[in-house]
C-alpha cells in the first residue's frame, strides 16, 4: 500500500476565534487520523528517530501499538522513557530532533511523531488510566529503598530526574520556590499551547510514582543544600533552570509599561492574569504592543498580548527572518494571528510620557559581514531611525540562571555566565550534587532539559548503588 | 496552607498575624521578608517579617490594609488559613560595626522597623528609635520600641501624640547635637527621600527598605527593578535595603502607582 508522502494534518482553532481565548489552537489528532499517520511509519530496523530524541523514546514501537489499536500499551512503551509525553508532544521542537532523522522524511514529510505522542498521552490521560508500568521497561534497584535524593525545581529538568529516581526505586522530595509545580510549563507557556489541565496531570502521575513535591521552598533560602544533606538526603539534583530576565539596558526600560516576558507571562499563566478580575493579579496591555526579541517566548508573549486585546502587536528584532530562534510553527501562528514583524529593527530608546510608555526608537537595520557564529551581523543603516508609537514593550531576549541557589551554597563551581559548572556525569563541584538543564546550559528546550534531567537520574543511581557509596 | 495562630489589631486599618512556619522562623533575620498568596486566587504579595521566634517555630507579619489583598488578608481571622507563604526572602541587614544608629519609622513602615530596631539593640549600639504616624491612635508597637531602644521619640502629623510634625524634624535635631553613624528610614517614599536628602549632605551612612511591586519575589520577573546609583537592581534579591543615597526614589515612586486603577477596581469589589 501506498503511504501518503505528506504529514496527516493537524486542525486547529481558527485565528480569527482563537484570538479571543486561551483554549488551546491545535484540536489534537481523532483516532482515525492517528492510525492514518501510524501507517506511515516505515518501522526502520535502525530506528535513527530514537537517536534523534533526547529521552530515547521508542518510537517505532509505540507507533506500532496505535497501529494495532492498543494506545494504552503504547502510553506504557512511551512513560518508560518519557515521564511528560503529553507536554512534549506539544512543545517539543520535532522538527530539529525525532522527526528531523526520520527516513519517511528523505523524500516526503516525516512522520508526525510529535503529534502521534500527543494523541498516545492525551487518550490515556483522558481516560485516566491506571500508570500500569511494564515490568520489563523499569528496572528497580532494591538497594535504593528508603534512600533520600533530593531534587530542586519542579520544572521538566526536576519533574523527569525525579520520576527516573523514584522509578528506581529512591525516596524523592522535588523542593519548589514558587506555590505550583512545572516550571517553565506553568509560568512561562500559554495555556493555549500547553493546557495548565494536562501539566496537572501529567505531575500527579509523577507524584504517584512516590515522588514527594514541597512547594513554597526556596532552597538556598528557606532551607539550604547543606542542610539537606545533613537531614539525610544522600543525593541532589539541581533544575533551577534559567530564571533571570535579561535586558536590553537602554534608556527609558525601568517606565511604566516596559515588562519583561518573564513577569508579562508569569502574570498571566502562573497567575492567571487573563480571568483578571476573578484571579487578583493584573496585567495591563495597551492598544499598540512590542515584543523585542523573536526566540519562542517572543511568540508566547506576541500572542498572549493579543489575546489580551491589543490592537497591534509587533515583533521587532534586530536580526533577518532566517536567523529568527523560535520554531517555525510559532512564528507561523503568529503570523496567521496578525502579529506584525518588524525584523532587522534594533530598539535604542523607550521614551515615556507622565511616567508611561509612549514610543520606542528604532534603529533598522541591514546584514553585514559574518560574526564568529557564521551568522551575518546586523549592522545600522545611517540615517534610519524611527519612532514606534505604543504603551507597553514586553522584553524577550532570554534569561540567565536564576542565583538564589548557586549564591548561597559553598563550594559550588559556577560559569562566568551564572550556568552551574558540571563534570561529564553532571556532577558539580559538590559531591553527590548533580545539575542539569537551563541551569547548566543557558535557556534551552524543555525536552533538552529533561534529556539531562533523566541522565543525571541515571548517574546519581550509579553513584549511590553502583559505584563505592553503598548503604552503610 | 498557614494557620493563623494569633490576630491583632494594632491601630484601625494596622494588622498583625501569627502563624506557623518552623523552616522560615528558622531562617529569617532582620531585613528579610516572605510573599504569600492568601487563597487560590491571590496575588502573591510581598510582606516584611516583623517579628519571629526560632523557638516556638512562629513568624509575625503586621500589615496596612491598603489594597484589596492586604484587605482581604487583614478579614482573616484566628484559625483561618493563609494559602502560601515563602520566604525568608532578600538580603538581611548587616548590624555589626556601629556605634550610634538612629532608626525611623513612618506609618506602617514602623512594623518593618521593629525588627531592626531589636537587631540593633543586641549589637553594641547606641539605639535611637523615631515613630511617626499621621495621628495618635495611629502609633503602634510603642512599648516594644521603647524596651528595645536607648531612647524613643514619637512624632504625630496633628500633634495628638509627641512631637508635632514629621519624623525627619526629631531626625534633624539629632543630627545637629549628636555624632550618628548610621541611619535606617522606613516608611513612604517621600519621607525616605526626606531622610536621604538630610542625611547625605552630612555624609552619614543610610539605608532605606524599598516597597517595590513584586510577583515572584526569587529574581525571576524583574518587576521590582529600581535604579540605585544609575545601574538598574532587583529590590527582592539585590534589595530590599538600598543605600539611602543612591535610589532613585522618582522612578520608585512612579512605578508603585503603576497599578492604581487596578487596585482601585479590585478594591470596589467585596471581599469575600
Amino acid at each position: 500500500m501506498a503511504k501518503n508522502p505528506n504529514k496527516t494534518p493537524m486542525r486547529n482553532q481558527k485565528p480569527e476565534e482563537r484570538i479571543h481565548n486561551f483554549n488551546e489552537v491545535p484540536y489534537g489528532y481523532s483516532e482515525e487520523e492517528a492510525l492514518v499517520e501510524a501507517e506511515r511509519c516505515l518501522q526502520c530496523k535502525h530506528q535513527p528517530c530514537v537517536k534523534g530524541c533526547p529521552v530515547e523514546v521508542p518510537i517505532p514501537e509505540f507507533i506500532d501499538a496505535v497501529l494495532a489499536g492498543d494506545v494504552e500499551k503504547a502510553d506504557r512503551i512511551i512513560k518508560s522513557k518519557n515521564n511528560l509525553p503529553a507536554v512534549c508532544g506539544r512543545v517539543c521542537p520535532q522538527e530539529e530532533q525525532c522527526e528531523e532523522v526520520c527516513v519517511m522524511g528523505i523524500k516526503n514529510e516525516p512522520v508526525a511523531i510529535g503529534r502521534l505522542e500527543r494523541y498516545v498521552a492525551d487518550y490515556n490521560l483522558e481516560r485516566e488510566c491506571e500508570p500500569v508500568e511494564d515490568k520489563d521497561m523499569v528496572t528497580t534497584y532494591p538497594e535504593a529503598k528508603g534512600r533520600k535524593v533530593a531534587v530542586v525545581g519542579a520544572g521538566p529538568a526536576g519533574l523527569t530526574a525525579a520520576a527516573d529516581l523514584a522509578k528506581y526505586g529512591f525516596d524523592v522530595t522535588i523542593f519548589e520556590a514558587l506555590h505550583e509545580t512545572g516550571g517553565v510549563l506553568r509560568y512561562g507557556i500559554p495555556e493555549f499551547r500547553l493546557p495548565k489541565n494536562i501539566v496537572d496531570k501529567e505531575v500527579n502521575a509523577i507524584r504517584e510514582l512516590g515522588v514527594d513535591i514541597k512547594l513554597n521552598t526556596v532552597v538556598g533560602k528557606t532551607i539550604t543544600v547543606d542542610e539537606l544533606f545533613a537531614d539525610g538526603f544522600e543525593a541532589m539534583f539541581i533544575g533551577t533552570g534559567a530564571g533571570l530576565p535579561r535586558f536590553l539596558n537602554i534608556p527609558g526600560e525601568n517606565l511604566n509599561g516596559v515588562y519583561s516576558a518573564n513577569e508579562f507571562l508569569t502574570r498571566v499563566n502562573l497567575m492567571k492574569a487573563y480571568k483578571y478580575p476573578e484571579y487578583k493579579t493584573p496585567v495591563i496591555i495597551s492598544d499598540k504592543v512590542a515584543v523585542v526579541g523573536a526566540g519562542n517566548v517572543a511568540m508566547d508573549a506576541a500572542r498572549t498580548a493579543k489575546r489580551l486585546g491589543a490592537e497591534e502587536v509587533y515583533i521587532v528584532y534586530r536580526r533577518a527572518e532566517e536567523q529568527m530562534p523560535a520554531r517555525d510553527e510559532e512564528i507561523e501562528h503568529a503570523k496567521e494571528e496578525g502579529i506584525i514583524f518588524k525584523l532587522l529593527n534594533n530598539p535604542i530608546a523607550i521614551h515615556g510620557k507622565d511616567g508611561r510608555v509612549a514610543s520606542m526608537e528604532v534603529q533598522e537595520m541591514e546584514l553585514g559581514e559574518k560574526d564568529d557564529s557564521g551568522r551575518r551581523r546586523p549592522v545600522p543603516i545611517e540615517g534610519s531611525k524611527w519612532e514606534l508609537e505604543l504603551g507597553t514593550v514586553i522584553i524577550a531576549i532570554g534569561q540567565s540562571p536564576n542565583p538564589l541557589l548557586t549564591r548561597n551554597t559553598k563550594n559550588l563551581k559556577t560559569e562566568f555566565w551564572g550556568g552551574i559548572t558540571v563534570d561529564d556525569n553532571l556532577q558539580t563541584s559538590r559531591e553527590g550534587v548533580y545539575a542539569g538543564g537551563d541551569v547548566v546550559t543557558g535557556a534551552a528546550t524543555v525536552i533538552k532539559a529533561m534529556g539531562a534531567g533523566k541522565d543525571a537520574a541515571a548517574n546519581i543511581k550509579d553513584y549511590l548503588i553502583s559505584e563505592g557509596k553503598k548503604n552503610e | 496552607m498557614y494557620e493563623i495562630l494569633a490576630k491583632e489589631e494594632l491601630a484601625p486599618t494596622i494588622k498583625k498575624i501569627t502563624v506557623k512556619a518552623p523552616l522560615i522562623a528558622e531562617k529569617t533575620r532582620p531585613g528579610n521578608f516572605i510573599i504569600l498568596r492568601v487563597n487560590e486566587k491571590g496575588e502573591r504579595i510581598p510582606l516584611t517579617v516583623a517579628d519571629y521566634d526560632k523557638e516556638t517555630g512562629q513568624v509575625a507579619i503586621i500589615f496596612q490594609e491598603v489594597g484589596y489583598s492586604t484587605k482581604l488578608l487583614g478579614s482573616l481571622d484566628k484559625g483561618d488559613h493563609i494559602h502560601d507563604l515563602v520566604g525568608p526572602l532578600g538580603h538581611h541587614l548587616e548590624m555589626e560595626g556601629y556605634k550610634k544608629v538612629v532608626l525611623l519609622g513612618g506609618g506602617s513602615g514602623t512594623a518593618l522597623l521593629y525588627p531592626k530596631v531589636k537587631g540593633f539593640a543586641e549589637s553594641d549600639a547606641e539605639v535611637i528609635t523615631i515613630t511617626g504616624a499621621r495621628t495618635k491612635n495611629l502609633v503602634i508597637l510603642e512599648e516594644e520600641l521603647r524596651k528595645k531602644s536607648d531612647r524613643l521619640y514619637i512624632s504625630t502629623d496633628d500633634g495628638s501624640y509627641g512631637h508635632h510634625g514629621f519624623v525627619t524634624d526629631v531626625l534633624k535635631d539629632i543630627l545637629e547635637n549628636e555624632e550618628v553613624d548610621l541611619v535606617v528610614a522606613i516608611g513612604p517614599v517621600p519621607m525616605m527621600r526626606a531622610v536621604a536628602n538630610m542625611t547625605e549632605p552630612e555624609g552619614i551612612e543610610t539605608i532605606v527598605s524599598l516597597n517595590s511591586i513584586m510577583v515572584d519575589g526569587t529574581g525571576m520577573c524583574g518587576a521590582c527593578r529600581v535604579t540605585i546609583g544609575g545601574e538598574t537592581k532587583f529590590t527582592c534579591v539585590d534589595g530590599p535595603a538600598f543605600d539611602a543615597h543612591q535610589v532613585d526614589f522618582e522612578e520608585l515612586m512612579n512605578r508603585l502607582t503603576f497599578y492604581q486603577n487596578e487596585e482601585n477596581m479590585a478594591e470596589e469589589m467585596e471581599v469575600d
